[in-house]
Formats: structure tokens, sequence, C-alpha cells
């Protein structure tokens, strides 16, 4: 399976360009294989007003893998990752250039509330509504339309995202009532409750003990089967243990992309082979 | 209470002379003091406020009893008194005007907060902020000016002729009354709804509609079934300010209610409220008795703001724990 995506695309004029150049978006996809790669990131930059963010970043997203973005604070990580799902629309003057597809299809195409039901979000501080637990859960299912018990539905999704045992006795009590672990997992299984295809999930564990970590860990493992998931994160350990490709970002540029065990022990750039080893960031 | 941390650990810490006065000039006890003494000044003004109003009122208390709070007539020459016209002529006024302003001020607050240009916003909320200052006799001469006029010759008309079914809008057409009343109470009050419910939906906290909108909520999804019930709280003491000042505005009211102590059904007819009644007969108040009654009109209206406000609260506190799900406990 690894071996489907390339082991390293670099920022710049690089080898990847030559699969993507001269066909159309969506005969792209499926010559690179509809089922290994779900997302597809080609040249994108990406300027908030007129500071220019992502430069030219190019990657690729495998089903029901983890893909881990790492590198120092403001290098991009973040907004790669909203721009996934066209987060980065929520704010003024941002501006995205180049193409991101989702199976195929340019994402900028899309209806965005349809894609951001196919590619859902968790934050990296706990957000739920101050509603109760069940209709945090039920909340997405409710806006989409959900035909069909809700009940049924809300545990399905608690229980994916491991949180069912710990509250189902207290599913109408109030969600800030959970402890801050178990909100960020009440996100998820909010965020999994409209059943997406990917989940994107922004540091998920930085307001969280190293139990509760330890715990998300756990579960993206668990999930993986059923959705594709990318993951930043601040910490290196946590995108050496759970991820199945990695990217290392510097100032908007991706310096390195390939799979976690290749970065995290023969890196191919001085700057990857400095940041891993603790020399900066 | 400075004094108890050296009580406890007596020995360990030598205490210098110049602690005392340091704690002092380090603001702390002064701040205290000061701060205790404003909160006090309030407290004090409040209760001074109801004794003066329930002694005054003493010889009207004593002559009318309860009966003052069911009494319909008015009539200062044989010395009989009754607060029930302008009881519900206040209420009947404030309503109308709630009933206005609550889904204007509301409305206009969720535009400007949420789906307004950042330079359109500010630059209209500032204007609604000015009106929020414009003193409330000019809301009284365009009352009288522009309003009673177009509700004579044009609105009551039409009104009559669509949903004259129901006793609210018959009888004759006098422009002035209660509808015209609420009506200006109601633009008065626009503001105070706006500028309180934009701050609060302002304070909602981003990650709440970056969650809704991850969701794939639209943009108004996420507005109305996430951010206004997060404001929820703060919107509705936005209300209670504008009907605490729709209770007691006189000038304005006073200029186009029609002054006339009369209990109606229909909303064109004209009548009183407490804060117009004290206003026009205080001056000309002749006999003890009079004056006696108008001040327990003034304590009835001071009465009435409580109850109202503490019903309020009361709301909120019902629908948060219901309509959220989420109890306080």
């Amino acid at each position: 399976m690894s071996s489907a995506f390339p082991l390293m695309a670099n920022s710049g004029a690089s080898a990847v360009s030559s699969t993507t150049k001269s066909t159309a978006h969506t005969p792209a996809m499926t010559t690179s294989g509809a089922n290994a790669l779900r997302m597809k990131v080609t040249k994108i930059n990406f300027y908030y007003g007129k500071n220019h963010a992502l430069h030219n970043v190019s990657m690729d997203v495998a089903t029901n893998k983890v893909t881990a973005m790492i590198g120092p604070s403001g290098c991009g990580k973040s907004t790669l990752l909203r721009t996934l799902n066209r987060m980065h629309e929520t704010l003024r003057h941002t501006r995205l250039e180049g193409e991101i597809a989702l199976d195929g299809v340019n994402i900028l195409t899309l209806d965005v509330t349809k894609l951001r039901r196919m590619v859902g979000m968790v934050f990296q501080k706990p957000n739920p509504f101050p509603k109760s637990v069940y209709e945090n859960v039920a909340y997405g299912l409710r806006i989409n339309g959900h035909e069909g018990r809700l009940d049924d539905a809300v545990e399905k999704s608690l229980r994916r995202a491991a949180l069912w045992d710990e509250v189902k006795d207290k599913l109408h009590k109030s969600a800030y009532a959970l402890s801050g672990g178990q909100q960020q997992r009440l996100c998820i299984a909010r965020a999994l409750a409209v059943d997406p295809e990917v989940l994107l999930l922004d540091e998920p564990c930085s307001a969280l003990d190293p139990v509760n970590t330890a715990k998300i860990e756990e579960l993206l493992f668990e999930l993986k089967p059923s959705c594709t998931l990318v993951i930043v994160t601040h910490n290196m350990q946590q995108a050496a243990r759970v991820s199945d490709s990695t990217a290392f970002m510097l100032n908007g540029e991706l310096i390195e992309f390939s799979t976690t065990g290749h970065m995290f022990t023969t890196p191919s750039d001085p700057r990857t082979e400095a940041y891993i080893t603790g020399r900066f960031g | 209470m400075a004094t108890t941390p050296n009580a406890a650990t007596p020995t360990d810490f030598t205490v210098s002379p110049r602690s005392w006065l340091r704690r002092w000039t380090g603001a702390d006890e002064i701040a205290h003091f000061i701060t205790l003494v404003a909160a006090a000044a309030l407290l004090l003004i409040a209760v001074l406020l109801v004794y003066q109003l329930w002694t005054l009122s003493a010889e009207a208390r004593a002559k009318f009893g309860w009966s003052f709070f069911i009494t319909k007539t008015w009539d200062p020459v044989a010395g009989d008194f009754g607060a029930l016209p302008f009881i519900y002529g206040t209420l009947v006024t404030s309503a109308v005007a709630l009933f206005i302003a609550v889904p204007l001020g509301v409305g206009a607050a969720i535009f400007l907060a949420e789906l307004a240009p950042p330079k359109l916003s500010s630059s209209l909320t500032f204007v609604s902020d000015l009106l929020a200052a414009v003193p409330s006799v000019i809301y009284g001469l365009l009352g009288v000016f522009l309003l009673v006029p177009v509700m004579r010759t044009t609105v009551q008309p039409a009104l009559k002729k669509t949903l004259g079914f129901l006793p609210l809008f018959r009888g004759p057409s006098y422009g002035i009354g209660f509808l015209t009343a609420g009506i200006v109470l109601a633009i008065m009050i626009v503001p105070f709804v706006l500028s309180v419910s934009r701050e609060v939906l302002l304070g909602v906290p981003r990650d709440q509609r970056e969650a809704a909108l991850a969701l794939g909520a639209t943009k108004w999804e996420s507005t109305w079934k996430v951010v206004v019930p997060a404001a929820r709280i703060g919107i509705f003491g936005s209300v209670f300010l504008a009907l605490a000042r729709a209770l007691g505005e006189t000038m304005a009211v006073t200029m186009v209610i029609g002054n006339n102590p009369k209990i109606a059904a229909s909303l064109f007819s004209p009548g009183y409220s407490i804060a117009s009644v004290l206003a026009n007969e205080f001056s000309e108040a002749t006999g003890n008795l009079y004056l006696s009654a108008l001040i327990e009109l003034g304590l009835v209206l001071f009465l009435l703001t409580f109850v109202l406000n503490g019903l309020a609260r009361l709301l909120i506190l019902v629908t948060t724990a219901r309509g959220s799900g989420v109890l306080p406990t």
C-alpha cells in the first residue's frame, strides 16, 4: 500500500507534477488508483491578504490511512488542513490557488456544505455546543435531514468515538459536564455522526493530558478502517505513533512527504532531520 | 480581615510596622472600601426611594387599600382614585412596543453581527447607538407630527379593513392612542435591543460557528441553530432592558397616548400610562389625597418593574433549562 503514494513530494517543480499536468482532474485520479488516494493536493498557493502562507504545496492523502502534518508553529500546517474542507473560506481576504481533489473531483466545484459533510473536522480546543451530549451528536444529523431513528445514529457515533460507555447514563446532561478528553471525543463523535469520508484533526490533543491523548490515539487506529484521517500535530512522537505517512512543513513549504517510518529514520532533507532530532522548532 | 494570615502564623513572620501602611498604599484595602461604598450607595438609593414612595403615599393607601389596584375611576374632583387604567395603559403600550421591537431589533442584530460586512456593521451600529441617545421628547414630536396623521389616515383604516375581526383593531381612528404610543416606544427601544443583542452575538466564540460549519451547516444554520441559542440569555437581557425603558418612558408616551384614563380593548383607543399621568398631573395636584394617590401610582410603577423583571428572570431559568437540555445541576 505504501508504494502507492510518492515517497517524496517536494515543493517547487518536482516529479509529482508530471502525473497530473497532461490530464484533466477526474481521470487523473483513476489512473493513480481510486482506492489508494482519497485526496490529492496539487500545487496550491494560499494567501491571507498579502501574506503568502502556502507555497506550491502538493500532497496526497491515502485512503483509510493516517496522514500527519508536522512542523513548527506558523509553518502553515493548520492552514493546509483547513483548505482540505474549505474552512479557510470562513475568514475574509483569503485566496486559494491550485487544485485539491476529493475522490478525483475538484473540491472547489462541490457545494461547500456537501464537501464539509464528506470532510469533517475536529478542532484544537474541544468545542462542544452548550447543549446536551445527545444534542451535540444529533446536531449534524438534524441539519443534514437524517432519516431513521436518531437514537440509534447517536449511539453508533458515540460508540465509534469510544465514548458510549462513559456517557450512556448522562446523554441528556450538559456536554460541558464532561472532562476535556471526553469533550474532545464527543466532538469526534459529532463529526463522525454525518459519516464523513475524511476526518481532519487540527492538533486534537494539544489541550489534553497524556492519558486522554493516548485514548484519542487509540481511537484513531480504530477509525482507520472506516475513515481517512489527516492529523496536524505539534508532537513528533504522536506523528510517529499514529500516522502512516508524514508531511513536514516549514515556512509555508512542504519540505518532505514520505512514509512515517522513512521520515523518522532516514529523512531526505537536512531540514527535516534537524527538526525531528530537535535542533529547532 | 487583613490580619487573619498574621494571626494564623504568629511566630514565623516578623510583621514590620510598615506592612499595614503598605497594604493601604498597595491599594487593596482602599479599592475594597471605595467599591464597597459605591455598591452600598446604590442599595441605599433604592431603599430610600421605596421608603419615600411608601410614606408619602400613606394617605391614599389608608383610604383605598388594595382596591386602588382594581378601581377604574380617576376623579380628582370627587376625590376618587384608582390605578387600573394607568396600569393597563402602561402594560398595553409596553407589550405593543416589545411585540414590534424585539423581532426588529434581534433581526437587525443578527444581520449586523453575523451577515453584514464589518464596515457596514460598525457604521450601522454607530447610527443605532446615536438613536438610543436621542432625547425622548424628540421621539414624541416625531410621533405627534409624523406618526399620528399617518396612523389616522392610513394605518388604522387599513388595519380595520384587514384585521378588523379582532377586537384589538376596532373603533374610531383618532391617530393617538395605545397603538401609536406603542409604536413610538418600539422605535425608542429598538436601539437597545439591537446594541446589546449584537454585542452578545459577537461574543459567541468563533469555534462554535466553525464546529457547525464543519458539519456541513450553512451559514444560516450555524447562525440560527448554534450562535443565536448560545446568545439566548444575553438577548433576553436586551429585551428586559428595553422593557424597563418602555415601562417607565414618560415624555414621548404622554405626547401620543391621548391622556384619557380609560380601559378599552381596542388599540386605537386613547389611554393613559402611569408615567404620563404623573408627569401631567403632579404639578397641579391639589389636596393631600390627590398628591398621595399620584405617589402611590409611582410606587405601583416601581413594583410593576420589579415584578416583571422577576418574572423575566424566572422565564430565563425555565427556558434555558428546558431548551438546551442543560440543567444547572
